[in-house]
């Protein structure tokens, strides 16, 4: 099985998020990025295939090459090559577009996303990417499990889960579920020295179009002060609810 | 030409976010100087639609989509959107909108804003405010195809009634192959789901205990809400993998969120900070989520919340 992990390069969600050039531009200035967890997720699931089933597990990101040092993580968690799309990812669509040019070249069985990034929260680029290139699709996976061309999937719906099966070529976007987080990886000395050797591919955008442009960012207004109530007059906080903040 | 707006449903009757996105619809037909369609699929009565704004229906009675399927239904949507000529589609951002308007996006080669939270600002071009860096910014998104689909946000923008009604017609879309079939449900129907709540009632590791939730459950009762967990929680097998909220887990976009015992880390805000109006009890006044809150309450929640169940109960007997 070929397997295809999608790798999102995004800021560590404790990283302060500021702008710059007028507001239209993230300012990464002391930002920490990190493998998306929901593709941390993904990655593991593809390495549990890989170890367990046989498997070629290759990562892709669509991005700079200051994404470099994430697919090099993702290789010393264990893949076995990366191929990085050599453009600036600006929306979904121009994204899914550039990874199906990898899927269809690199002919993957199955694509692992996470189901939304944790940037922009899109969730829309694992969705458009199966629909481009004909493959089925499960979104909000919390567990995955191949048997030749047949795949059984549990996916998280609103109030509970439910079971799928479906058959290859099958992208899913994946979450916390699909391994267990102790089963997560970080990589050792071993694979850190390995990542070195492994063949990182750069290849050049097909030049997909763009959707849709971000024209400028805003932060919230600042939040006023939390108003404390005593435990012993809560009548007052059910009158600050009702008559208040009218939402009781 | 029109905006259509996908409204689902749910054993035959409209979800509340149904509601919504056709209030939003109408919003943005109104800018755009034209009407309002809908796509029902499998909904029993139409009619309340006209309430929120909608002129017509387009009814789709199928017992091939008894379960919800993405591509079946993203593929009725945008036959929907061709008849139409629909510039626009408005989906809602449910679990199973989020997973259908990414196909409908790409089969009409429409570009697609999600997570927006209020009407354009421009509909020329269309400009829309969108949700950012998990709800620590927003950003101002322009869509720049002929066709477009906006996902909008549960409870951004509220129920907005019209004196219209509703026409229907009968839609027979043709189905695709859909690739994916279901094998089996597992879901609590008699409760209130988080992604549909305006209200719900969280607790965290401070309830000590799975045994201590039944008054987390009680509270959420009263209040007609719908119960909720921070990770560790769920990791600990307290609660069902389905209530976890935050940035690993659920987002809650609730007019009302109570967070009980919850610490406020960072990776649980980023998944509420949508929500409206916040409350928290904490035993601990440094604990983070005061920060982030808007009323608290400094106490142990094994005194405060069966007392807040009590006052609850009162004012809803007097405000009967
Ligand atoms: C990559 C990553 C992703 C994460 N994603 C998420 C996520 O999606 N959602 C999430 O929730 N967390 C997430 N976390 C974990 C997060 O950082 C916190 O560990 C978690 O939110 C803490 O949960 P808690 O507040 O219930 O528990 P604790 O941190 O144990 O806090 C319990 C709180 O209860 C209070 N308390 C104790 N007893 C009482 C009492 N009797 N009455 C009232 N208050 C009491 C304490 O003062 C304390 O503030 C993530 C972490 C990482 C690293």
């Amino acid at each position: 099985m070929k397997i295809l992990v999608c790798i999102s390069h995004v800021p560590d969600t404790t990283s302060k998020i500021n702008f710059t050039d007028g507001d239209t531009k993230f300012d990464t200035n002391g930002v920490q990025f990190v493998i998306n967890p929901n593709d941390e997720f993904g990655l593991t699931r593809a390495m549990w295939f890989k170890e367990k089933q046989g498997a070629s597990v290759t990562v892709v990101n669509v991005g700079g090459a200051e994404t470099e040092p994430t697919l090099r993580k993702a290789l010393a968690i264990g893949a076995d090559n990366a191929v990085r799309v050599n453009t600036e990812a600006k929306d979904g669509f121009q994204v899914a577009k550039e990874l199906a040019n990898v899927v269809k070249e690199g002919g993957y069985d199955l694509v692992i996303a996470g189901r939304e990034s944790i940037d922009y929260n899109g969730g829309m680029v694992p969705g458009m990417l199966a629909e481009m290139v004909g493959a089925n699709f499960v979104t909000n996976c919390i567990s995955l499990e191949v048997d030749g061309n047949n795949a059984k999937a549990v996916r998280e719906i609103d109030g509970g889960k439910e079971t799928v099966s479906t058959s290859l070529p099958l992208v899913i976007g994946g979450q916390k579920g699909l391994v267990e987080e102790s089963d997560l990886r970080i990589p050792n000395m071993r694979g850190i020295m390995m990542a070195r050797q492994k063949p990182l591919n750069v290849v050049e955008p097909t030049g997909a179009s763009v959707e849709t442009a971000s024209v400028k960012f805003e932060k919230p207004a600042p939040k006023g002060a939390v108003t404390l109530v005593s435990p012993d007059n809560l009548d007052e906080l059910v009158n600050l609810l009702h008559n208040e903040a009218k939402v009781i | 030409m029109s905006v259509l707006v996908y409204t689902e449903s749910e054993n035959g009757s409209f979800k509340k976010t149904a509601f919504e996105v056709a209030s939003y619809a109408k919003a943005v037909a109104d800018q755009m100087g034209t009407t309002v369609t809908a796509v029902a699929i499998n909904a029993n009565d139409t009619s309340e639609l006209g309430t929120y704004g909608v002129d017509k229906v387009l009814n789709v009675s199928n017992d091939a989509l008894k379960n919800f399927n993405a591509k079946s239904y993203a593929s009725v949507v945008a036959q929907a959107a061709k008849q139409e000529d629909a510039k626009v589609i408005v989906v809602s951002q449910t679990a199973d909108s989020k997973y259908l308007a990414p196909i409908l996006a790409v089969s009409l080669e429409a570009g697609y804003a999600s997570n927006v939270v209020e009407v354009p600002t421009s509909t020329s071009p269309f400009t829309v405010k969108r949700t950012a860096f998990t709800n620590k910014a927003f950003n101002m998104t322009t869509i720049d195809t002929d066709v477009k689909v906006v996902g909008v946000s549960n409870n951004s923008f509220g129920l907005v009634e019209n004196s219209g009604s509703a026409t229907a017609e009968d839609f027979s879309p043709s189905l695709p192959e859909s690739g994916v079939s279901v094998e089996s449900v597992d879901k609590a129907t008699d409760k209130v789901t988080i992604a549909d709540a305006e209200i719900v009632v969280s607790a965290g590791r401070g309830m000590k205990g799975p045994e201590n939730w039944g008054m987390i459950e009680e509270l959420a009762d009263v209040l007609g809400a719908a119960t909720a967990c921070s990770k560790p929680v769920s990791d600990l097998g307290w609660r069902p993998h389905s209530e976890h909220v935050g940035q690993t887990g659920k987002p809650v976009a609730s007019n009302l969120y109570i967070a009980i015992g919850i610490s406020g880390a960072i990776q649980h805000l980023a998944g509420i900070n949508a929500s409206k109006v916040k409350v928290v009890v904490n035993t601990d006044p440094e604990a983070p989520f005061f920060k982030a809150a808007d009323y608290g309450v400094v106490g142990d929640a094994f005194e405060v919340v069966p007392q807040l169940i009590e006052k609850l109960k009162a004012f809803k007997a007097a405000n009967a």
